[in-house]
């Protein structure tokens, strides 16, 4: 039987390294994806909290984060689509029109 | 290591029957190919090949020897692990899926472990093999973008949208069957289907009595055969305007794998189809007195075909055909005779009435292949997205009520 | 050791492996085929925690639909390998040791709350469950993902409109 304080010290490492790879990924789909990388993270968190706690609600949850995450790819990546027909790059760096 | 296998025996026996499945399975991709061949060929009013054997049966053998020793080129510029990639998923996914198909009732004894007919049975195995389908895309995909030239990566575009709006209808199509069946595993959704109606039509998923599933089985296998990329979806490889589409780039063995990769994901689509809608291994006759007589039915095809191969071979031209056409028959009168003795004939009904129905629906692939021209991009979109998804949610819906309104 | 504990193993080092992977990859798609590994490697823990439905539907969505919409977009616009720009100094000097202490944090934090919890050892979770109490507790945020899904769609539709 694996403990399930490995498979969270699991998903604390993977949400660490979607933050690091947020801060410092320059591509916007990268950054998205590192987006995703950390709600997968949290996924395992409650998939093994529900295991501990010998209920299903965590399972639930989980369903409702990728419903969630499939509808913020849908708009997220169109949205990018946008940025790099007006840009003509993906750089996050060159998005910078409300800069002074 | 040798410590984990004493201690999981199952572990044994799976590798053996993976292995000897894998063996089974590559011959039959084989036959496949002649078997196309020869369909379309007669379709076409053509004889097929006929060079390479008798009746051209070596001819499998000489193609994947040619694909062996055709030189292997990696087009420049290319991105060589993705390159190298693609062809493999291609070709472990779809064998992957097959690992999930019962093809039989019966159980066996094998090193002292019980078995069946199958590699894994899972309590969500409908689930798992859409799962594996849904990679599948990859392979396609990152062949078209990594071969870095212009009618792959079309090719690859074209087909990632196809397969991601097809799968909708596919996976939606089939929510009839397991409103019916009330499980996602392969086994007990065939169980479901067990009787008959008014004592001759088999109550397969179907002719299934709340809400008969031929809107869900329309939508199942058209969506099914784009999923395949086969005529008349192939659009991903389209020959007349993408040259080959994903696989131009590819030669020698990585093509051969693209190649193998589509026909095993044929059988298991027509297995998938076998058993969510046609019964599965379940015969279509019922089980009476006047019908005893069916039980020899295997024996009998086999018969039959023993007779033809011995009859055409003494006729046959050339010396090989003359000596192996009726050699094969002769194997095949045993084998005839061995299915017919008490135990082994119990064990063979339900393989064979599986493996007669997924051979029909490898012929109708075929048959379409032979009969229907290639959609257009936009026909195809629409089909998916105005045809077969609305289509497959109005079964959905329609079944739920028909089971709700039975119930009362 | 035990096979589950194998398992787990090395799952977790293909996901660790592949989150890696994303970072050090230059390129847009080996840095989603790292994160495409990072999910099917989640997928088997989930079975190993027995969590069946949810395993195939990881995925089914995740690495079958959102990640295959991730690599078309990719290969529609297409990305070439990131530029190496200069990353502001703060990121590199402040950003991964904070970073690393966020992780090392919350494995801390919640592996010590849950450490003295043991494991419920049952089979895997029926589906049927699941189904009863996503339709019956949860049926109001069921339907209100529904309209969740539609605006999606209707907004990735407008968004992504050619202006003509």
């Amino acid at each position: 039987m694996v403990p399930i304080s490995y498979y969270l010290v699991l998903s604390a490492i993977l949400f660490g390294l979607g933050v690091v790879a947020f801060i410092f990924k320059r591509n916007i789909i990268t950054i998205f994806m590192s987006i995703e990388l950390m709600l997968n993270a949290v996924n395992l968190t409650f998939v093994a909290f529900s295991r501990a706690l010998g209920k299903l609600d965590g399972q639930v949850f989980v369903f409702f984060v990728i419903v969630v995450a499939a509808a913020e790819a849908a708009v997220g990546l169109a949205i990018i689509l946008l940025i790099a027909r007006n840009q003509q790059s993906l750089n996050i760096e060159r998005v910078n029109l409300l800069k002074l | 290591m040798s410590n984990l296998v004493a201690q999981h025996p199952v572990l044994v026996v799976a590798v053996i029957k993976i292995a000897v499945l894998m063996f089974l399975l590559l011959t039959a991709l084989a036959y496949l190919t002649w078997f196309e061949r020869k369909v379309v060929a007669h379709i076409q009013s053509r004889w097929g090949p006929y060079r390479a054997g008798p009746h051209g049966l070596l001819q499998p053998l000489a193609d994947g020897l040619k694909f062996l020793f055709k030189e292997d080129v990696t087009p420049s510029g290319a991105d060589r692990f993705v390159y190298y990639l693609a062809p493999f998923l291609t070709l472990s996914l779809s064998l992957t899926a097959i690992a999930l198909i019962p093809f039989g009732p019966g159980e066996f004894k094998l090193f002292g472990q019980r078995t069946s007919l199958g590699i894994a049975n899972l309590n969500i195995g409908l689930l798992f093999l859409f799962a594996i389908t849904s990679l599948g895309v990859y392979g396609v995909a990152l062949a078209g973008w990594s071969s870095n030239s212009k009618y792959p990566l079309l090719g690859g575009l074209r087909s990632s949208a196809q397969m991601v709006s097809y799968e909708l209808a596919l996976t939606m199509s089939v929510v009839g069957v397991l409103l019916l069946a009330g499980s996602f595993n392969l086994r007990e959704i065939i169980a479901a289907q067990q009787g008959f109606l008014w004592g001759w039509l088999p109550r397969w998923n179907i002719f299934a009595s709340p809400m008969p599933q031929v809107i869900g089985f329309s939508c199942f296998f058209t969506a099914a055969i784009a999923e395949t990329n086969r005529l008349p979806f192939d659009l991903p490889e389209a020959e007349g305007e993408l040259v080959a589409g994903f696989h131009t780039e590819y030669a020698s063995f990585k093509f051969a794998m693209f190649f193998m990769g589509e026909y095993a994901s044929m059988i298991t689509v027509s297995c998938l189809a076998t058993i969510l809608f046609f019964g599965g291994w379940l015969s279509p006759f019922p089980q009476i007195g006047a019908l005893a007589w069916m039980r020899y039915l295997p024996t009998a095809l086999l018969a039959a075909g023993s007779a033809w191969l011995v009859w055409d071979g003494i006729r046959y031209e050339t010396l090989l055909g003359k000596i192996v056409l009726p050699v094969l028959g002769v194997v095949l009168a045993g084998l005839a005779v061995l299915i017919a003795l008490p135990g082994a004939n119990d064990f063979i009904q339900g393989p064979f009435w599986f493996l007669a129905k997924v051979f029909i629906f490898l012929f109708i692939y075929v048959w379409v292949r032979g009969t229907l021209p290639r959609f257009r991009y936009d026909q195809l979109m629409a089909v998916g997205w105005k045809l077969l998804l609305p289509a497959s949610l109005a079964n959905i819906v329609l079944t739920s009520f028909a089971i709700v309104v039975g119930k009362r | 050791m035990s096979l589950e504990l194998v398992l787990f193993f090395v799952l977790a080092a293909m996901a660790i492996g592949g989150a890696v992977s994303l970072i050090l990859q230059r390129h847009p798609i080996h840095s989603a085929l790292s994160l495409i590994v990072v999910m099917v490697a989640l997928a088997g823990l989930y079975l190993l925690l027995g969590a069946e439905f949810i395993a195939a539907v990881q995925i089914i969505v995740y690495a079958g639909a959102i990640m295959v919409l991730f690599v078309f977009v990719i290969m529609l616009l297409n990305a070439g390998v990131e530029a190496r720009t200069n990353v502001s100094r703060m990121a590199r000097y402040v950003g991964l040791p904070l970073g690393f202490f966020l992780t090392v944090e919350l494995a801390y934090w919640i592996a010590g709350g849950a450490g003295r919890q043991a494991p419920v050892s049952a089979g895997p979770t029926p589906t049927r469950e699941l189904a009863r109490m996503l339709f019956r507790e949860f049926v109001f945020p069921f339907e209100l993902t529904s309209i969740l899904i539609l605006i999606a769609i209707l907004g990735a539709v407008v968004l992504a409109k050619k202006e003509t």
